[in-house]
């Protein structure tokens, strides 16, 4: 597991669903196929309504028109990030696009779990609301030594939760990786 | 310590003779069920971590349900078809429902029920967030990502943090213009849709008990939609009727001790309750029905895992028989059986597809059809600013199709109601005549 994490932040408010996160239009692509997969970068986020794409400003573009990958490597969340479906299409989508952390206020289940077992990105919960504070294109530094994220842009620091009993699946990689650290081997 | 109906179905699944919230436990899965959109992607991985020639831990225990994406000319969509098809076949699984055979079903949670592959006791994981609709027959379900449908075909086995529970009481009856919609609307109102967050809702109470498997399957099903784990009601005689000829495996009848610990107890009275909608965009902007009379709609749907069962269309076929509908309206039978009712279903000597064609509405073919949008060719999508009432599960934007539309969810007799006056509706104006 990478100690730091460096990156541009891509602001999003409360109950950010899974069909705003990839809409099921386009959940038909294959996952295992790399080069058919990259469209789920393509349209990761598409959903969001424009006026919230971005905050605060919005109009933002999470992926520019004809592009497979963002600028934006750490998402900013509000509360419940993540809800709505158990489609992993929605971690392997901000995944495919280049997300490496997400920072929200707090988690639908199924997301955060899909997230860890799958091995996509880290999701960390901070211990006050980052919406307001943070503004889409702040370059950030998430420590994971310390549980810490750094706003360069505006030179403030805020800390994070720890991830608890969690992090042992995250640094196997994978639920599957885990499992064979664990004693319980998939054959 | 006494234990919830959860708390004794995952002790028993791990072993064990007692748990407690937030334990991790390791359970033995009894169902894993998936569909066409989840599928692919889960048997990819499975593949990848086992090997291409590896087979499913229990063929008996795997359940493939094509629900989502069926009548388009998506051609993506299509394959994924022809991908759960062929894994079925080389995996000899007896429980797949294919596309365009006497086997086809439908919408996967009302399917698992129709078919008996829900049974009080059991542990059951599905790649679709409203599995939590099985817990109405007193078993343990929720929904998963492919990983871990991958890791459950491999193993059999998947961790699960035992969740706390909130306990949801009905005392007295409910008035007969209410439906379990009403209620779920009025409860994600209450706490918010993260109330339930990693937790379990337990449905209980004399005016739950007299709910039909149909409309207690309604109650469990949007739990989700409140960000809740799984939902449960316990087993009772209304239970075991339902399974008659479904299923020969008699499952295990749980029952919450009288000090089992809930995190939230709430006694709810069930005459007190009024049809209630939520408002765009979001599941918890609750409101009356009748608040909202001046919302002018531009189609009416019924239809999903949520209100699209027989007894949903028996519903909305109270307020449509002999009137015509004054906007767009879309009935979309959740399953094969549930399509068959409408021809066999009657009131006034009519059946019910009858009375739906006189009054003008269009009935589509069984599939998950528009409550999550899908691709552009869907039965009832939205592409437009579509004021849409609805009967399914979510209303977040873009939920139906285009992000600019607008969703109200409701129950069968409210969008029934309002597809005959074109704007929300109170069912109660149409109802004392017919019910």
């Amino acid at each position: 597991m990478k100690k730091k994490i460096q990156g541009r932040a891509f602001v999003l408010g409360n109950n950010i669903d899974t069909d705003q996160i990839i809409p099921a239009e386009h959940l038909v692509y294959s996952l295992s196929d790399p080069e058919e997969s990259k469209n789920y970068g393509k349209f990761a986020l598409s959903g969001v309504p424009v006026e919230d794409s971005g905050l605060p400003k919005g109009n933002i573009p999470f992926v520019k028109d004809g592009q497979y990958q963002s600028e934006f490597k750490i998402i900013i969340g509000g509360s419940n990030f993540g809800c709505g479906s158990s489609r992993e299409h929605a971690p392997a989508c901000m995944e495919i696009a280049g997300v490496q952390a997400v920072v929200a206020e707090s988690y639908a289940r199924i997301f955060y779990r899909n997230s860890i077992d799958g091995g996509f990105f880290i999701p960390l919960e901070a211990k006050q609301k980052l919406t307001d504070e943070i503004q889409t294109g702040d370059e950030l530094t998430i420590d994971l030594e310390n549980y810490t994220l750094t706003n360069e842009t505006q030179n403030k620091t805020y800390s994070l939760n720890s991830l608890g009993d969690v992090i042992e699946i995250i640094e196997a990689g994978n639920i599957f990786e885990y499992a064979k650290k664990a004693g319980l081997s998939p054959s | 310590m006494g234990m919830t109906i959860t708390e004794k179905i995952l002790a028993q699944h791990a072993g064990k003779t007692s748990v407690s919230p937030g334990d991790n436990v390791w359970v033995d899965v009894d169902v894993l069920m998936t569909h066409d959109v989840c599928g692919p992607g889960t048997i990819g991985i499975f593949k990848k971590q086992f090997g291409q020639n590896a087979k499913v831990w229990d063929r008996e225990k795997v359940v493939i349900i094509p629900d989502h994406y069926i009548f388009t000319a998506d051609p993506h969509a299509n394959r994924n078809i022809d991908i759960i098809r062929e894994f079925a076949k080389e995996q000899n699984l007896p429980y797949y429902y294919d596309v365009g055979t006497e086997n086809y079903k439908g919408v996967c949670h009302v399917a698992l029920a129709e078919e008996g592959h829900n049974r009080p006791g059991e542990v059951l994981f599905g790649t679709d967030s409203h599995t939590c609709t099985s817990g109405a027959f007193g078993m343990f379900s929720t929904g998963i990502g492919n990983t871990d449908a991958a890791f459950i075909l491999g193993t059999g086995k998947l961790w699960v943090k035992i969740p706390e529970t909130m306990r949801f009481e009905w005392t007295g009856t409910f008035a007969p213009y209410i439906m379990a919609k009403d209620i779920l609307l009025h409860v994600i109102g209450d706490i918010g849709c993260d109330g339930a967050t990693y937790r379990t809702m337990e449905w209980a109470g004399d005016a739950v008990y007299q709910f039909s498997m149909e409309e207690r399957m309604t109650l469990c099903n949007m739990a989700i939609e409140a960000g809740g784990k799984n939902a449960v009601i316990e087993a009772d005689n209304t239970t075991f009727e339902y399974l008659k000829g479904r299923t020969d495996k008699k499952g295990t009848v749980h029952h919450s001790d009288a000090d089992a610990k809930y995190c939230f107890n709430k006694t709810y009275k069930a005459d007190e309750l009024e049809p209630v909608v939520a408002q765009p965009h979001s599941p918890d902007n609750r409101a009356l029905a009748r608040e909202c009379k001046n919302v002018k709609l531009d189609r009416s749907y019924i239809g999903s895992c949520t209100g699209g069962k027989i007894t949903d269309f028996i519903a909305a076929a109270e307020i449509l028989n002999g009137e015509k509908v004054k906007i767009d309206t879309y009935i979309v039978p959740a399953t094969v059986d549930v399509e068959k009712a409408l021809q066999t279903e009657t009131i006034d000597g009519k059946s019910l597809a009858q009375i739906f064609e006189d009054a003008g509405a269009r009935i589509g073919e069984p599939s998950c059809a528009a409550c999550l949008g899908g691709p552009k060719d869907t039965f009832g999508r939205t592409h437009g600013t579509e004021v849409v009432i609805s009967t399914t599960n979510r209303n977040f934007p873009g939920r139906m199709g285009s992000k600019q539309s607008a969703v109200y969810l409701a129950s069968p007799y409210t969008a029934a109601a309002s597809a005959l006056t074109g704007y929300v509706t109170d069912p109660r104006e149409f109802i004392p005549a017919r019910v």
